[in-house]
């Protein structure tokens, strides 16, 4: 089991792969975690995140700069069907569009848009930080054995954006933030997170484990 | 529904937790890392090092304690004291830090935050306002911005500080009363809540813990999103769990979830 954590200059990498480490040495994956801006390395690897950490464009930009990797992920995970995990705005770039400052396009993967949050309670504080829980949309292999809902367990979110997708059925778990703001969106072999499961202890590394066990 | 949060503080000097951490046992008391993991498995909801090392040479030691602190620890971090550049928060989230702390830099000069916010998003850059106030007991109350540890006046109103520093892209603001630092009586809360009710992005209320009560009070009456402490929890007077059940029976939502990362690893 190999992972390929994508380095696109987008910060906080080390804590991803260490996170991936762990999960991958309890769940007994013997492999390697490698954090890369190869393209030739996310083609032989079994798995591929995409973290991301700083504004939508930004990000962008940062992904569009590292040479064949676009087309890359487009060749082996939207059409190879390799799992992929994106993680906050590494989760955000999978939309068409996002609407952070300006407005800027996606990979396009998963239809909808990222929006800023809007809580119904003005009391509500932006960006949304902090830790809350997940409620199910629809049930993902990822959430395998994941306590969700009210009573379950928390995940960490730090982001004043969400992702909305056009299509409801692509959306995998939202929490409640006045209102509900998107926390997973999946589609075929491509799944996102908005909260960081490598800063969420306990939900975090069940999800990471449970991503690399999945078999889509 | 996002639960508050309780943020232990830790003081770094040349890679050293200063007056080290007694509340269980370590084999080194002073190193940042083990009590990071400590507290990771107590439940702390995040971790804050606070780099008190003189000199910018030595800033390579805080590096390395974050580095292997982001190694044991799946819970965010933030780290603050002396970032005066984009170069300094960069090495930092590379090295595991997930918000930076940016305080006298951003007096010197506001628009930093602005450039900061723009390169690594808002919700990556925190404040870190120390305030004293200013006005007399008979007087509507005002508080003027300190640096230097509280010794030096800029002349800066808070209030006024803080909203600025918001509309430049401060995604957190860490409050610090510098009349209640070290004092143990508890939060300055109109100066939390003045500042909480002006701004629209989550405030951490600081300086003053000295009892598990206190805690609530950030939270209720200072409305503030995250409560920040230091010596109630270094000192073994309250751990994390006592602090959460505290605030948890006072109506306020906490995460209470079991930790795994207590084992081995």
């Amino acid at each position: 089991m190999s992972v390929a954590i994508i380095d696109y200059g987008s910060g906080n990498l080390r804590s991803a792969a260490k996170a991936f480490e762990r999960a991958a040495r309890e769940a007994g994956y013997a492999g390697a975690v490698q954090v890369t801006a190869d393209p030739d390395v996310v083609r032989r690897a079994d798995r591929v995140v995409l973290p991301g950490v700083g504004a939508f464009a930004d990000c962008k930009a940062g992904l569009d700069a590292v040479p064949g990797m676009v087309e890359t992920l487009d060749e082996v995970v939207l059409r190879g069907g390799k799992p992929f995990l994106g993680i906050c705005v590494g989760m955000q770039l999978l939309a068409a569009r996002g609407r952070e400052k300006a407005t800027t396009e996606g990979l396009g993967w998963i239809g909808g848009e990222v929006r800023l949050i809007t809580p119904a309670d003005p009391a509500l504080k932006v960006p949304h930080m902090g830790w809350n829980t997940l409620d199910l949309v629809r049930p993902h292999p990822i959430l395998a054995d994941v306590p969700t809902g009210e009573r379950g367990l928390h995940a960490y979110f730090v982001h004043s954006y969400h992702f909305v997708p056009d299509d409801p059925a692509h959306g995998v778990a939202t929490t409640d933030y006045g209102g509900p703001v998107t926390a997973i969106v999946g589609r075929d072999t491509v799944v996102g997170t908005q909260f960081h499961p490598e800063k969420s202890q306990t939900l975090g590394l069940a999800l990471i484990r449970n991503f690399l066990a999945w078999r889509p | 529904m996002l639960k508050a949060r309780v943020i232990p503080c830790l003081d770094v000097k040349d890679g050293r937790v200063v007056k080290g951490v007694n509340f269980v046992d370590l084999r080194d008391a002073g190193d940042p890392v083990e009590a990071a993991a400590a507290y990771d498995a107590a439940g702390a909801d995040e971790l804050c090092f606070l780099d008190i090392t003189a000199s910018h040479e030595a800033r390579g030691t805080l590096l390395d304690v974050v580095e292997r602190t982001a190694a044991l620890c799946f819970m965010p971090v933030t780290v603050g004291g002396g970032i005066r550049t984009n170069d300094d928060i960069r090495a930092l989230l590379l090295a595991g830090a997930d918000k930076v702390s940016i305080n006298s830099a951003a007096v010197a000069d506001r628009s930093f935050v602005g450039r900061a916010a723009d390169k690594f998003g808002d919700q990556c850059i925190v404040v870190s306002i120390d305030a004293k106030r200013v006005s007399g007991p008979d007087e509507a109350p005002r508080w003027e911005i300190f640096t230097h540890g509280g010794r030096k006046a800029t002349g800066i109103d808070a209030l006024a500080f803080a909203e600025d520093v918001v509309r430049l892209g401060a995604g957190e603001l860490l409050v610090t009363s510098m009349d209640r630092d070290g004092t143990k009586i508890g939060f300055d809360l109109p100066l939390t809540r003045a500042i909480a009710d002006r701004v629209t992005v989550p405030v951490i209320a600081s300086g003053g813990v000295g009892t598990l009560d206190h805690l609530v009070e950030g939270i209720l009456q200072g409305h503030a999103t995250a409560v920040l402490a230091a010596s109630i929890f270094h000192f073994g007077t309250h751990t994390i769990g006592e602090a959460k059940a505290h605030m948890a029976a006072a109506g306020i939502p906490m995460r209470l979830d079991p930790s795994e990362l207590a084992g081995p690893r």
